[in-house]
Parts: C-alpha cells; structure tokens; sequence
C-alpha cells in the first residue's frame, strides 16, 4: 500500500526546472491539497520506517508548505544555489515533514520517502545535511539551530547577500538554554534577515509543556530578548503566508512567528496525544489515518 | 636558553596576516579576546570579528552556519570550555556535519596555573580526539602556532589548535615548516624514543640531552598532529630504539599517550612509559610548580626513559 500510493505521488508532481514559479503561484486551495499530500506521506513513511515522530511532522505540515510553495526563493534543481533563502530545522526530529516537503518540491523522487531511516537511505531517522539534498543542517540534538541560522545569517550580511533565513523551533525546544543564548545574540546582531518560527504545539514527549516545563510568558519571553513577535494559527495557510510577510518588513531586529499548532494534526486518534511524539502508527492505524485524509 | 615566545600571540597576529589574505577568513571569541588575542583580528577588522558573549555552545554553532555559508571560522576561548562547555554542539555541528569550522583554544593543560583545577584543561584531547574526521594539533613554540593555523586556513576540514597560556622557548627557526600529519625528529638516537607535545618538547630535549651524557641516546619526536597521527614515524621509532615514551601536559588517557600506544601495540609492540596527569585534577600553583607536582619535567621523562629501557632488556 504505502510504496505504491507513494508511487502514484510522484507521477503527480512529476519534476521540471520551472518548478519554482509553479510551486509560487499556488493558491491557498491548492497548497492545502498539497498539505494533505504531506500528511499523507508522513504517515506512510513513519509507519513503514516502524519508527520516527510523526507529531511533530503533522504539526508544523502548513508552515513548511507555507515555506517551500510560496515564501521561499529556492531552486529544487541546485540546492546548493547561493542565492536561496534558507530553511534550517532545529527540531531535527521533524524530519519526515521535511523530507516529504522537499520530495513534493522535486528535490529528490518521492518514491525515496519509502527508504527512510533504511540502511544506506539518504533519509536519516534525523536530518543529515552531508546525505540530503536540500538539507541545510544536520539536526537531532535539540536547541542548535538558532545559533546555526545566526551563523548563515550573518554570513548573508557580510556578503552584500539578500536571502533571508527561516529557522523552525520546537516548543519543547525551548527549554534548552541554548536557544536562550542565540535569542540574545541575533538580537545583539540586529539580524532582521533571521525569522524564526516556533511550532508551538504545547506538548513535548512527557506531556503539556506547562506541565512539564512552563515556558509561559512566551511571547514576553521573546520580546524581553529583542524579538519582533507575531502570534498566528498554525495551521491557516493565508494567515502563515501573512506573517511571512510581515516579518520581511521589520527592521533593525529578528523575526519570531509563534505559530500555535496541534500536535498530531489532521488524524482524529493522534491530535494532541503525545504517545505519538515518538511513536508510530500501526498498520491498522496507517489505513484509519489515510481514511482520515482523504 | 632560548628566547620564551607566546604561542597565543602567534596566533593572534597570524588571524591578521590571514584576515589581510583572504576575506572569508572570520573570527569569534567568548568573551576571552585579550587572553586568546584574537583582539588583534577585532582591532583590525571589526566587521569580521564577532564576540559571542559567555555562551561557548552558541558560539561554535553560529561559527558552523558561517562555515555552512562558505566563511572560514575561527572560534577562540580557553580549552576547558571548547570541547569541555560545548562537546554536543561540536560533534552535531561541525563534526558529524563536516563543516570547515578552526578551533583554535589557549590555555591547555595545567599550565595554566594559578586559576586551579577548574581552568586547567586535561581531558580536552581525549573529548575532541574522539570525534572522526577532526583534525587535532598541538604546536610547540609560537613559529610552529604560526605556520599550524596557516595549514588549518588552507585546509578544508574541522580543526582543532589547542595552545598552551606560558610563553614558550622557540624550538624551531624561521625556515621551519610544519607538515599536517608529520612527526619532526628533533634529536636521533637508537636506545629510546621520547615522543612529546607542547610544553612538554623543552623538557623532552633537556632530557634527552641529559641521558645521552649518561649514555642512554633517546631520539626525540615532536608529534603536532596527533590526528591523523604518523603512524610511519612512531613504527620506525618502535622498531628502531625497541622503547618509547610519550610527554603531554594532559590526563594519560585518552591524550597523546593512548594514540601512540594503539599504533605502537598495533604496528610494533614495544615497551612504553607515559608522562602525563595521573587520573586526577590538580590544584592553585605556578605553572612550574604544578608542572613539577604532577610529573611533568624532564626529570619525570628521564626516569621514564630509564625503566622503559630497563623493561626492554629486562
């Protein structure tokens, strides 16, 4: 079942060099059945894998697809083009979201999605920038990519370069004091090239963060480092694509769009369960879930 | 004797002969820059230069995406925090992703003195040793610091410089070039081999000097690079003098001792003897106090020469 439907995807977003202005000119409707498409393949991989993190993935599905088929400048044909703007996962176990977003995009065939986390697959069980075309930072070990981003940001500045850099936080994340350290230092650098975008799904592997540990005043929290806030629904594409633009607009200091979304979004039994942070669904479970997004 | 250099120095001149060179050549500190003298590289191209606050695990990491982005990053503070504060953030972000990121660190070992056990970095070889595809020097006088970060500039690749706080004697002369992976003999000899880094090259030649007065000739090998390690240098020593003895300023384990050990059991068992910290942190003290507290002098290497000697004939 899985291989083959993720066949049949592939033949429907089949790859030429005209990609880019293809993908930018997709309305709202069309990105949400690229969404779904999205959902779909997350499913399907994470249940084939036997392993993975599919909450995590479903969550942040309309921002990555607000990213990649409308904000981004990228070329899926040269993903190493200098000019592109840059997409850095922190949250490196989102991987499947990622992937599948770059496969839809024609970074590599679809049908590959159906090797994650093999033995010699150039989809790592979390993102390895050396093995994944497209890949901007090898991920796993929570709380780096900030800092990473502040390095390509920077980068960006001191050569005269106009891309701009998105980084995607988890939460749960945010614990990590890391994080804390290069809140600071992006505002410090005035980087207003720098976006960053929390998936604020509320739930990190041992349950609500606010039970687990409380980030609240998040907002504030930002704002006290320097930051730029805007808060919007996660998964409402128009408004995502809104608060792209709007964080181009702000000058002098970074960008963080806090995107309140669900954990496991899109599939009944897995939104807001955080067994499924880590885990993934069973056969049984796989067809109920692509009954769900059909 | 001759004239005492500071490594650290060298360094920081260096960062500025190459900032003139090439413009992708940039620099972040912690907070240290009058101590790791990155300050001259600050003075002379700020706009380049980035100061990074008390936050070593932030710094190594922005220097990664810079590296990401086609700059050579040179990221400086005391060697107990890189590796020590920021292992994780290394071994995601430089190591694991093969990006072109120098450490470049002062204050190894407990030379450092006075600040105590706390800045006295012994374990770092070990930690940053560990990470594949890392490439791990230690100079000995400030003209080889000079002409070790040059290669690391010219080399793609993660590096790791660990430079030591007291000036040092020179050792080699201007003509001298350092090569990445090569060990440089330094005195011939066929009864021993001392093999040592840093600090510890003077007092390997005192010794040997000394010995060969008693009769004993050590060869001597300074070995810079302990990663990728001249396995060809330390199997012609082993095989040629029958006895080696290894000197860092640094824990047994784990530092320039284990590696020459694996080669040498590997390619040609000989006895060895190490001088080296023994599992166990040192104290407040001069650098020549410490030095001399936890065996770390030419009389430490000559006794050690002795007895591997001994358990050779024995």
């Amino acid at each position: 079942m899985s291989l083959s439907e993720l066949g049949n995807s592939s033949k429907a977003t089949s790859v030429d060099n005209t990609r880019v202005e293809v993908v930018s000119s997709l309305s709202v409707k069309e990105m949400k059945a690229v969404a779904k498409r999205l959902r779909r393949h997350i499913i399907t991989m994470t249940g084939r894998a036997g392993s993975g993190h599919p909450g995590g993935s479903l969550s942040a599905v309309e921002i990555v697809t607000a990213l990649y088929f409308k904000v981004l400048r990228h070329k899926p044909q040269d993903p190493r083009w200098g000019d592109r703007d840059r997409f850095i996962l922190s949250k490196g176990h989102a991987a499947p979201v990622l992937y599948a977003t770059l496969a839809e995009c024609g970074y590599f065939p679809v049908d590959e999605l159906a090797t994650l986390r093999q033995l010699d697959s150039r989809l790592q069980g979390h993102t390895d920038r050396v093995t994944t075309p497209g890949v901007e930072m090898s991920a796993g070990a929570l709380g780096q990519g900030l800092s990473f981003a502040i390095g390509v940001a920077l980068a960006g500045r001191l050569n005269s370069q106009d891309y701009r850099v998105y980084v995607l936080l988890g939460d749960g994340e945010c614990d990590e004091g890391q994080i804390w350290e290069a809140a600071m230092a992006a505002a410090h650098y005035k980087l207003d090239n720098l976006a960053a975008i929390v998936d604020n799904n509320g739930q990190q592997i041992d349950g609500w963060n606010r039970d687990v540990m409380n980030l609240d005043p998040f907002n504030k929290k930002w704002q006290a480092f320097g930051w730029h806030v805007i808060e919007v629904d996660g998964h409402d594409l128009a408004r995502l694509i809104t608060a792209f633009d709007r964080a181009k607009l702000v000058k002098g200091k970074p960008t963080v769009i806090i995107a309140h979304t669900i954990k496991g979004k899109g599939v009944s039994f897995m939104e807001n369960n955080p067994d499924f942070h880590g885990k993934v669904p069973n056969a049984e479970e796989v067809e109920i879930a692509l009954k769900e997004l059909e | 004797m001759p004239e005492a250099v500071s490594l650290r120095e060298a360094y920081g001149k260096t960062l500025v002969e190459l900032g003139r060179e090439n413009p992708d050549i940039v620099v972040l500190d912690a907070d240290l820059s009058p101590s790791t003298m990155t300050h001259f590289f600050a003075r002379e191209f700020p706009d380049r230069f980035f100061d990074c606050g008390v936050a070593e695990q932030n710094m190594v990491t922005i220097a990664a995406g810079l590296a990401a982005s086609g700059k050579i990053p040179f990221a400086s503070t005391f060697a107990v925090f890189v590796p020590g504060r920021s292992f994780d953030q290394i071994r995601m972000s430089i190591a694991y992703s093969r990006l072109n990121v120098k450490l470049v660190v002062t204050h190894g070992g407990i030379s450092v003195g006075e600040d105590g056990a706390s800045h006295h970095s012994i374990e770092d070889l070990a930690l940053i040793g560990s990470l594949p595809g890392f490439t791990v020097i230690v100079p000995a006088d400030a003209i080889e610091t000079a002409q070790a970060v040059k290669t690391a500039a010219a080399s793609y690749g993660p590096f790791y410089i660990r430079l030591c706080r007291p000036k040092l004697p020179l050792v080699y002369n201007q003509d001298y070039r350092f090569e990445l992976g090569k060990a440089v003999t330094m005195r011939q000899g066929k009864d021993a081999t001392i093999i040592a880094i840093g600090v510890m090259l003077s007092p390997a030649l005192d010794a040997a000097d000394n010995l060969r007065r008693q009769g004993i000739n050590c060869r001597v090998l300074n070995m810079p690079t302990l990663k990728p390690v001249d396995e060809a240098a330390i199997t012609e020593a082993a095989g040629e003098t029958g006895a080696i003895v290894t000197a860092e300023d640094h824990l047994e384990h784990g530092g320039l001792g284990s590696i020459i050990s694996q080669v040498v059991v590997r390619r040609h068992p000989v006895p060895m003897e190490f001088v080296a910290i023994k599992d166990t942190y040192a104290k407040s003290g001069k650098a020549t106090e410490l030095l001399q507290r936890y065996g770390l002098t030419a009389k430490d290497i000559e006794q050690a020469v002795r007895e591997v000697v001994k358990k050779r004939q024995g």
